[in-house]
């Protein structure tokens, strides 16, 4: 029986390898971060169960690094795929670590020394880290990996505190790119999604006033393991947060950028209302909104709750834009649909739901795959077909075709693995 | 004591994510006084190769009969330190891990002599642990490779055709005389406006031709025993005529109804009637309106049916649209409270309603439509007014709901439904299709309100989840089971109550004797069967009371608080 790769390691990738992996079918799962885990391992926590997130993403990464089945290659991207369905040929490009896999136990004594900070990406820049870095604290494979970028000794030939500082002898700065040749007879995709940048919206007031931030940032900000240990800590003045608004559709169903709804952003922003509450009881928060969608399992309970618990002011309404006041709070002129008209609410904290949209490099390892996009850059798949690509082999899960929330992005995971296996046979 | 077995202990330091906050050489100097240890050692790291290799070593060398490692945490660890225990030799049950990094090291960064005293602590109960633990063993169960699926609707077509393409026998089963179910009866699909009954039909001809599908048609599930693998499965036809076989899983499609809005805006079946309704008018071209109104969430979103029925926005804008298709010049309305059309297919739909001419108009809870018997009189929330909309036809949106039976089939299966009679999976969030219990899964609307895409990608979803048991040739139970005492069992079927798995029931054993009886394959090792059994019989291996008593004297004796 033939491999099948799997292109993108977030939730949606490492169940379809595990399902796979699972059926007794050879997986390698292609990441180009040093670490699978994607989207979910940023988020604090999950709608409508309030599930850390990590918690219950680690033990499905874990299984993926141990399974038998499963050959992870991360920090790497796939170049060519050749061949058509039941026998492709890709080629994968691994990017060098300058460490050594099997010597690294990513115990991070050489970060410690290390003497150059680098904006933690992980962390939406939020925190530094340094040029020799874990990429997040329950990363796999549990490996330190050098930024080529901004390592002194790789741009000047100097340094090399790691290379003193690591018991483990595993840095190694000779190390370079390999391609890897791979036969599978299925190919699933799930490189997931990306945010729109909200700074071309400047009514928003996105980089113009510093308590405007986007919604992974406040993920990063309220989880225990970002930059604040949790705590919900204005940008401008590191006081707390108490009065926060959140803004609904920022770039979507709107057709000068997406005309798409982002399906996700009303749950995560209750979610993200209920948890400044939770923080610190003395929280108010506002949701500001068009239309509010919760049709999935347990929503409308979850938002119920969230008003009458936790007292979060759903607001139907079109925000026209935030300005500032002396304090640096945001204020938030709206139009309130209920009254017609125009109001204003000065919070300490804006939260702006962007939209989700396609991967900037979709399009590119879309081409490289064969593979067609939408009109809205996602890839192609039809409503009977939900998990088939336009081309026969390659199969797609999770927000590369659409926007979706964790659940649905597993049971196409799941879905993609079954359409990938029933082209394996011998 | 002279039958104490021999320890070994391995303190590791993780670099210095253990050793930076914890004194590890103090822990490895304490370790050895303690009763039963006979071997010591520190790693840098002990979970790589030269670590795995010098625990090994140890126990050959020094004829350890117990292995006990301070480390990370046994979440990601345990298994490749059971498995080099195993690898020399030794049963992997008698390995214990105690955590020192996520309990000691990264707790108490700040208090580094605490943290050090903490972890003696919990090294002095693992240790008393150890010396009391007993070789376990693992069961294997041969897996039947065939599954059964209960719905013959679309989602249990899809799934069925899956794993019948993939080499696995199914047995379909339909409660109807028909495959096809709820998609008969409607007309059109949306996004596409493709006509659903060539979909169907396709379908049903297709599990018809495939060899591997053995279809029961006006049939009903009758009896349901076994577990993961091995499920005996008894189907009954109309005629009462029983068949039986044997299946290593078993997905649960049996879909949802639609709610019928009996006593709501004069819903009479003629001028106010249900989508499904309009649907079958469309089928037999028996539509000639002109002003169509149509009413969502009626009977949905409501305190005694909170949840949104996520499909009736789309249904109404695929019938309003087809009104349209048939007569441009009719009018529709549809008053919602909020359009559910998300992601890009949805909200591109909706504005090709808007597009086509169908008016939105915005209702409140508060201010329902009232429908009299010439007009629609509704409070227009974006207006601030309201309107009287002349009406030849009112179509009520009404939510599907569980279907019958289902709780029923619920009770059969051992697997749970959620408030509203909708089969609740094992996990909302990372296992949406299994149940708790193993080798059962589900797909479509008996699990929730969703749109065709939707279910077609749980039929395959669920598919997948059947076929990774049905791939393997057998299922492994864990050694961590509980186990009955059989004198001290009295019967009394606490531990069947409380089992969540489905795992304990009773037998009996002679006439009018009866004892509770574990499956170890269904076991999880929870020991909620353990806590609640009021004789003792129950004990939960591995954490057996006696073992757990050790470590609680071993917490609290004095004599070792360094």
């Amino acid at each position: 029986m033939r491999d099948v790769l799997v292109v993108g390691g977030g939730i949606a990738g490492i169940q379809a390898s595990l399902d796979l992996a699972e059926m007794g079918i050879q997986v390698h799962l292609v990441e180009r971060l040093p670490s699978i885990g994607g989207r979910m391992a940023q988020l604090d926590k999950t709608f409508p169960t309030n599930d850390c997130s990590t918690c219950i993403l680690s033990p499905k990464m874990n299984d993926c690094a141990r399974h038998p089945n499963i050959t992870l290659h991360t920090y790497a991207e796939v170049t060519a795929l050749a061949g058509s369905a039941g026998d492709f040929t890709a080629t994968v490009h691994e990017h060098p670590r300058y460490v050594d896999e099997a010597k690294c136990t990513g115990c991070g004594e050489c970060a410690q020394k290390c003497p150059t900070k680098v904006p933690d990406a992980f962390d939406m820049g939020l925190r530094q880290r340094k040029a020799i870095y874990l990429y997040f604290p329950q990363a796999i494979p549990q490996v330190m990996t050098i930024d080529p970028d901004h390592c002194i000794y790789l741009q000047r030939g100097k340094c090399g505190v790691c290379i003193k500082t690591c018991q483990a002898e595993a840095i190694d700065f000779e190390q370079t790119a390999r391609e890897v040749t791979l036969r599978v007879g299925a190919v699933v995709v799930s490189v997931g999604f990306d945010f729109f940048d909200p700074r071309g919206l400047t009514q928003f007031g996105y980089e113009r006033c510093p308590n405007v931030i986007t919604a992974l940032e406040y993920e990063r900000l309220i989880s225990a393991s970002g930059p604040t240990g949790g705590h919900l800590l204005r940008p401008s003045d590191g006081q707390p947060a108490r009065q926060i608004g959140f803004i609904q559709c920022v770039g979507s169903r709107d057709v000068r950028y997406q005309a798409f709804c982002s399906s996700v952003c009303c749950m995560h922003s209750s979610k993200q209302a209920v948890l400044a509450c939770e923080h610190d009881p003395e929280a108010t928060s506002y949701v500001f909104y068009a239309d509010f969608r919760a049709s999935g399992k347990g929503f409308r309970e979850y938002v119920a709750r969230a008003e009458r618990e936790y007292g979060v002011h759903y607001v139907r309404s079109r925000v026209a834009r935030v300005t500032e006041d002396e304090a640096n709070n945001p204020v938030i002129h709206y139009e309130d649909a209920d009254t017609s008209r125009p109001a204003r609410r000065a919070v300490d904290l804006a939260v702006l739901a962007t939209s989700l949209i396609p991967r900037p490099d979709t399009a590119r390892l879309a081409q490289v795959l064969g593979i067609e996009v939408d009109s809205n850059g996602f890839v192609k798949t039809e409503p009977l077909t939900p998990v088939d690509t336009t081309r026969p082999g390659v199969f797609a899960a999770g927000c590369c075709r659409g926007p979706s929330d964790i659940p649905e992005s597993v049971v196409q995971a799941s879905a993609a693995a079954a359409r990938a296996a029933s082209w394996l046979v011998d | 004591m002279s039958d104490r077995p021999r320890v070994g202990v391995f303190v590791c330091h993780c670099g210095s994510n253990i050793a930076g906050h914890v004194d590890v050489a103090a822990v490895a100097e304490y370790a050895r006084s303690l009763p039963g240890v006979v071997f010591v050692q520190r790693n840098m790291y002990t979970c790589s190769d030269a670590g795995l290799t010098e625990i090994k070593t140890a126990i050959t060398d020094q004829g350890l009969e117990r292995v006990v490692v301070a480390a990370c945490t046994p979440r990601t660890h345990e298994p490749l330190f059971r498995g080099a225990c195993r690898e020399a030799g030794m049963n992997p049950y008698l390995f214990e891990f105690v955590n020192i990094r996520d309990q000691c090291s990264w707790v108490h960064m700040r208090e580094p002599q605490a943290a050090t005293r903490k972890a003696q602590d919990l090294v002095r109960m693992g240790v008393a642990k150890a010396c009391l633990l007993q070789p376990l063993e693992e069961q294997e169960v041969p897996v039947e490779p065939a599954a059964l699926v209960v719905g013959g609707g679309m989602i249990g077509m899809t799934a069925a055709l899956n794993l019948a393409n993939r080499g696995f026998d199914v047995k379909l089963v339909e409660r109807e005389p028909e495959l096809g179910g709820l998609l008969l009866r409607l007309d059109k699909l949306y996004p596409t406006q493709d006509d659903a009954l060539p979909l169907v039909e396709a379908r049903i001809a297709e599990v018809r031709r495939n060899p591997r599908i053995e279809g029961f048609t006006d049939s009903m599930l009758n009896e349901v025993k076994g577990f993961v693998g091995n499920y005996e499965v008894v189907v009954k036809d109309h005629e009462g005529r029983l068949s039986s076989f044997t299946v290593g899983a078993i997905i649960v499609a049996t879909g949802a109804r639609v709610f019928i809005p009996e006593g709501l805006y004069g819903y009479d079946g003629q001028r106010v009637i249900t989508q499904l309704e309009l649907e079958k008018r469309f089928k037999e071209r028996e539509i000639d309106a002109d002003r169509v109104v149509m009413i969502q969430c009626v009977g949905a979103r409501i305190p005694e049916r909170p949840y949104c029925s996520r499909i009736c926005c789309t249904t109404a804008i695929k019938n309003a649209l087809e009104i349209k298709a048939h007569r441009p010049s009719a009018e529709v309305y549809i008053l919602y409270r909020d359009t559910e059309t998300q992601g890009t297919r949805y909200e591109a739909y909706y504005t090709r309603a808007r597009e086509a001419g169908i008016q939105f108009i915005r209702y409140s809870p508060e201010r329902p439509p009232e429908v009299s018997a010439k007009r629609v009189v509704v409070y227009d929330e974006l207006l601030g007014a309201k309107l009287g909309i002349p009406y030849d036809l009112v179509v009520l949106s009404t939510p599907l709901v569980a279907c019958d039976g289902a709780s029923e089939l619920a009770q059969m299966l051992k697997v749970p439904v959620d408030e509203h009679g909708f089969f609740l999976e094992a996990h909302v969030k990372l296992r949406p299709l299994d149940f708790a219990t193993d080798g059962v899964f589900v797909a479509g609307t008996a699990r929730w309100p969703s749109h065709l895409e939707e279910t077609i990608t749980q039929a395959y979803g669920a598919a997948a989840r059947a076929a990774t048991i049905l791939s393997k040739d057998h299922v492994t139970s864990s050694g961590v089971v509980a186990w009955v005492n059989e004198y001290l069992c009295r019967g009394c079927g606490a531990c069947v109550e409380v089992c969540e798995f489905g795992a304990s029931s009773l037998v009996q054993v002679s006439p009018g004797v009866e004892v509770a009886r574990v499956n170890p394959v269904m076991c999880k090792g929870c020991g909620a069967c353990a806590s609640v059994c009021p004789t003792g019989a129950m004990t939960a291996m591995h954490f057996t009371d006696a073992q757990v008593t050790a470590m609680v004297r071993a917490a609290l004796s004095s004599e070792s608080m360094s």
